[in-house]
């Protein structure tokens, strides 16, 4: 039965990801990116991997498609046709794809106990946990507690981010406000409004 | 967006739940599924629904910029000060054993800090890239 619901939910990955590659309107190829990262997230509760799913249902069906209708109210939402020909592209395509399944042939077995991954320090973290941290949520441990290092460097790489986007592009009051804040902005704000 | 009356009630009604489920998945992280990324996403899902209906401009009256970039440094200088008390209480860096005297308080009182601190900064990152890119128009 549950594998009936990973076939389907698959299924419907592979169909969104065709549809995505057909479609020329990018507001259509924004809400199907977007229904793409709610199945995947569907797929990670599959997997038991729950706050992984909820991080990708919240930035990668609900931020993320946000900004990206933002970016097409500022460009547009047609998208050209490429005047090159495709067979470039899709040889590497092709190529990497390849490379990547032949990859995924020397992995170990889904889901086997004894997989690598399972030895090396996942088997101290869930024996210990509940004595020296007392946290019911092994993964927030992890995250928070042994691999707190990591965590932070996630923090300053999101910091980073908001520095970069507001280097590049500026956070701006609406117009309204403009008026109030004009004379300590300098004469460019000026001589927009009066434009 | 202002011509639409049931988007406004509807928003208007879930933007209230959406910061208190923001705020459970926060501080219920140790718990259940969450944690300070996800609880951060979702607070600032509520005000960029907000913003959504009721523009940016009235956005902006209840979460000014300045309050914003503030707390960008804030959450990371948290995370960053909870690992430098560690230090100062005699743990290492990030040890959280040493912030209280008993280890498993010192635990729980350094992941609900830290998580805290990634919230603040992922709230506020993500509210910040929306005012930016919501904050230009086509023709600038």
């Amino acid at each position: 039965m549950a594998a009936i619901v990973d076939y389907a939910v698959l299924a419907f990955l592979a169909v969104t990801a065709v549809a995505l590659l057909h479609f020329r309107n990018l507001f259509a190829v924004v809400m199907l990116a977007s229904i793409y990262s709610l199945l995947s997230a569907a797929l990670f509760v599959r997997l038991d991997a729950v706050d992984v799913a909820f991080t990708e249902a919240a930035v990668g069906a609900g931020i993320s498609t946000i900004l990206m209708l933002g970016s097409l109210a500022l460009v547009g939402s047609k998208e050209e046709r490429p005047r090159h020909t495709p067979i470039i592209p899709l040889l590497v395509v092709a190529v990497t794809g390849a490379a990547l399944i032949y990859g995924t042939l020397d992995m170990p077995p889904f889901g086997r106990a004894d997989n690598p991954v399972h030895q090396h320090v996942a088997p101290r973290y869930i024996q210990e946990t509940p004595e020296k941290i007392d946290v019911p949520n092994v993964v927030t441990a992890v995250l928070a507690s042994y691999r707190g290092y990591d965590t932070m460097g996630e923090v300053i790489v999101i910091f980073t981010a908001a520095i970069g986007v507001v280097l590049l592009l500026g956070i701006r009051q609406p117009r309204g406000e403009k008026e109030s804040r004009s004379n300590e902005k300098g004469p460019t704000r000026g001589g927009k409004a009066s434009e | 967006m202002t011509h639409h009356l049931v988007l406004r009630v509807v928003a208007n009604i879930l933007v209230g739940p959406i910061l208190l489920f923001a705020l459970y998945v926060q501080f219920h992280g140790d718990y259940g599924p969450g944690g300070g990324f996800q609880a951060g996403v979702i607070f600032a899902a509520a005000f960029i629904l907000y913003a959504l209906i009721h523009g940016l401009e009235m956005t902006q009256r209840v979460l000014p910029i300045w309050v914003l970039k503030l707390c960008i440094a804030l959450g990371a200088l948290l995370f960053i000060g909870v690992g430098y008390a560690c230090l100062l209480l005699g743990g290492n860096f990030l040890d959280y054993n040493a912030l209280a005297h008993d280890p498993v308080h010192g635990q729980h009182l350094g992941i609900l800090l830290v998580e805290l601190g990634v919230g603040i900064t992922v709230f506020s990152v993500m509210v910040a890239i929306f005012y930016a890119f919501a904050g230009r128009t086509g023709t600038d």
